[in-house]
């Protein structure tokens, strides 16, 4: 069951749209905000409450790389892979990313505290390597100043 | 140069609220079209501005709107989806707008969706923009505050309202009309054409589809005419106003810079980005995004606008470039190029679905050491069957556009990783 809480933010953005099929990938993303990842049951709970299949809801949802179908950490670190940050140093920062948690890219940290996962251009190739965390966008990232950046997420 | 698009925009991108935007002229552009012009004397305006799409297409943004079904064949309700999705690697541009200027963004839009008489605008937004996506809903309800969005906008009897989408992260969506499914919330695989989405879009209804700069431009050829837009460009084909151009890689200042349509890459490099970091030199350039040629240093000088660059055989693209040094394996940037667009593939049709993935594979072996000459072969088969109409959409043939360039330009490097049987690059301990 979605939660009362969960209902009123889809009823703002089912307001905006002709139909509830356009309202699914805006209540994917409720209920992850809430729940923190879209479990099967989540998935199910929001294709009844928007009268679709969950067939039609799981398409869209395994369609995006923003929808988390497992569980992830308190904070996802997204590390920019594409060729700007490539070129600039992103293995580098990636495998210094990957020693310091211990976990592999897709991995979590055994404390829940980190997920890392790989994105694609986040549009700041001026300042590459580029990493965002959570909401937040970090520039020019290197091995020399990750220790900094992490320790501001608990 | 004067600035046109950025010049609401301070190095720190703090945007203005409305009221300061108001008082730099804002919204006055929305105000003399709803006041003074009638939608078809806005599409022929921009039809004669030469504006030109800035996604990367280039297609003449007044003649894509004339495609709308007006007058007496009009079908209503018609939408405006703009293109926010901002997804090509190494292109950083419409952030720039979005979270510099929101309100001009909004006002352009209100414009062209007014000019294609449409009854919503609908903003489809990358997901991970999160600044992007705040500074726009702030923008948005300040405008609605003061009846720019809503009914009977600034007393005229032309409605429209804004709803911003934010999307959940899949290049593909950033295609056409890839869009128009994202946006109605199915499997955002392309739809064909024709029907075009001027006719059958969003919903089945007349809908046009634009990125984020092209528009922008609209309330400043409203504002002082489709004659100086054309003089602002460099360009001699019709391609008028200025550029969001930008530089990343190992440049001295890698950044973006509004300059006239058609300065050439030399300028970009060499004076806005500062030249290449000592001990660096150039080795090729892609000029706007992951999707377009690697071009070498001999096509410095030529003018960065839509039909000079096809002239050359590269593509303008976003205009934001990526430029490659001699230090970093051309092969490897190759390899990351196809792994980004294997993995964006959304499988739809099998020669993208099947061919990129082999595509990325055979150039991890070469890159990795484990190359055959017979390679080489095979990529290039793939370049021409993923190229042209062989797929159902430009996704694959974008992707070849830079292993196509790649494997003449990179020539030497190539037969070098597969005679050595390794990546100097890498076994140099240099930059990768």
């Amino acid at each position: 069951m979605l939660s009362e809480a969960e209902k009123r933010e889809i009823e703002v953005e089912r307001a905006q749209y002709p139909d509830n099929r356009a309202v699914s990938v805006e209540a994917l993303k409720i209920v992850q905000r809430s729940r923190g990842w879209v479990s099967d049951d989540s998935l199910k709970d929001v294709a009844d409450y928007l009268g679709l299949s969950v067939a039609e809801v799981e398409g869209v949802a395994t369609f995006y790389s923003l929808i988390y179908r497992q569980p992830v950490g308190r904070h996802v670190i997204h590390a920019c892979d594409s060729i700007s940050c490539w070129v600039m140093g992103y293995e580098k920062t990636c495998d210094t990313l990957q020693q310091k948690l211990g976990v592999k890219l897709g991995g979590t940290t055994a404390d829940g505290r980190f997920t890392l996962l790989p994105i694609p251009c986040l549009g700041n190739c001026d300042h590459a390597p580029a990493v965002m965390i959570d909401e937040d966008l970090h520039n020019d990232v290197t091995a020399d100043n990750l220790d900094g950046i992490l320790e501001r997420y608990e | 140069m004067e600035p046109v698009l950025t010049k609401n925009i301070s190095a720190d991108r703090a945007p203005l609220d409305i009221d300061a935007y108001e008082k730099a002229g804002g919204y006055q552009a929305l105000r003399k079209a709803l006041r003074d012009l009638t939608p078809g004397e806005i599409i022929e305006t921009v039809k004669q501005s030469n504006l030109r799409g800035r996604g990367g297409g280039g297609f003449p943004t007044g003649i894509k709107w004339a495609a709308i079904p007006q007058g007496d064949k009009a079908r209503p309700p018609a939408y405006l989806l703009v293109n926010a999705d901002e997804m090509e690697p190494g292109t950083f541009k419409d952030r720039l707008l979005m979270e510099g200027d929101p309100h001009q963004c909004l006002e352009a839009f209100i414009i062209a969706a007014y000019a294609i008489q449409a009854q919503a605008v609908f903003i489809f937004l990358r997901a991970a923009y999160h600044e992007s996506a705040r500074r726009l809903s702030r923008a948005i309800g300040e405008a609605r505050d003061k009846g720019y969005i809503g009914q009977q906008i600034c007393g005229s009897d032309y409605s429209v309202d804004v709803v911003l989408h934010r999307s959940a992260g899949r290049y593909i969506c950033g295609e056409e009309t890839s869009l128009l499914n994202a946006m109605e919330g199915i499997r955002a695989t392309p739809r064909w054409k024709p029907p075009l989405p001027q006719v059958a879009g969003l919903w089945g209804q007349p809908t046009v589809v634009n990125n984020v700069e092209t528009l922008c431009n609209v309330p400043h050829i409203v504002a002082r005419g489709a004659d100086w837009f054309n003089n602002v460009s460099l360009a001699e084909g019709k391609d008028g106003g200025t550029k969001l151009y930008g530089a990343s890689g190992r440049v001295k200042r890698p950044g973006l810079w509004e300059l006239p349509m058609g300065t050439p890459a030399r300028e970009l490099i060499e004076d806005y980005a500062g030249g290449m970091r000592d001990g660096y030199e150039l080795r090729a350039f892609q000029p706007g995004g992951a999707s377009t040629q690697f071009v070498g240093p001999d096509k410095l000088d030529v003018p960065m606008d839509f039909d000079s660059m096809a002239k050359a055989g590269a593509r303008l693209g976003t205009g934001t470039m990526i430029v490659l040094d001699d230090k970093t394996c051309p092969i490897g940037a190759l390899a990351n190029l196809e792994h980004f667009f294997a993995q964006e593939s959304c499988g739809w049709c099998t020669p993208c679905r099947e061919g990129l993935p082999w595509t990325e594979r055979l150039l991890l072996a070469i890159d990795n050491g484990d190359g055959r000459s017979e390679d080489l072969n095979v990529l290039s088969m793939h370049t021409r069957f993923l190229s042209g109409k062989n797929t159902f959409c430009a996704h694959a043939p974008g992707a070849m556009m830079p292993l196509e360039s790649g494997l003449g330009l990179f020539q030497a490097e190539f037969e070098d990783h597969i005679k050595s049987r390794r990546c100097r690059f890498r076994d140099s301990g240099g930059d990768r």
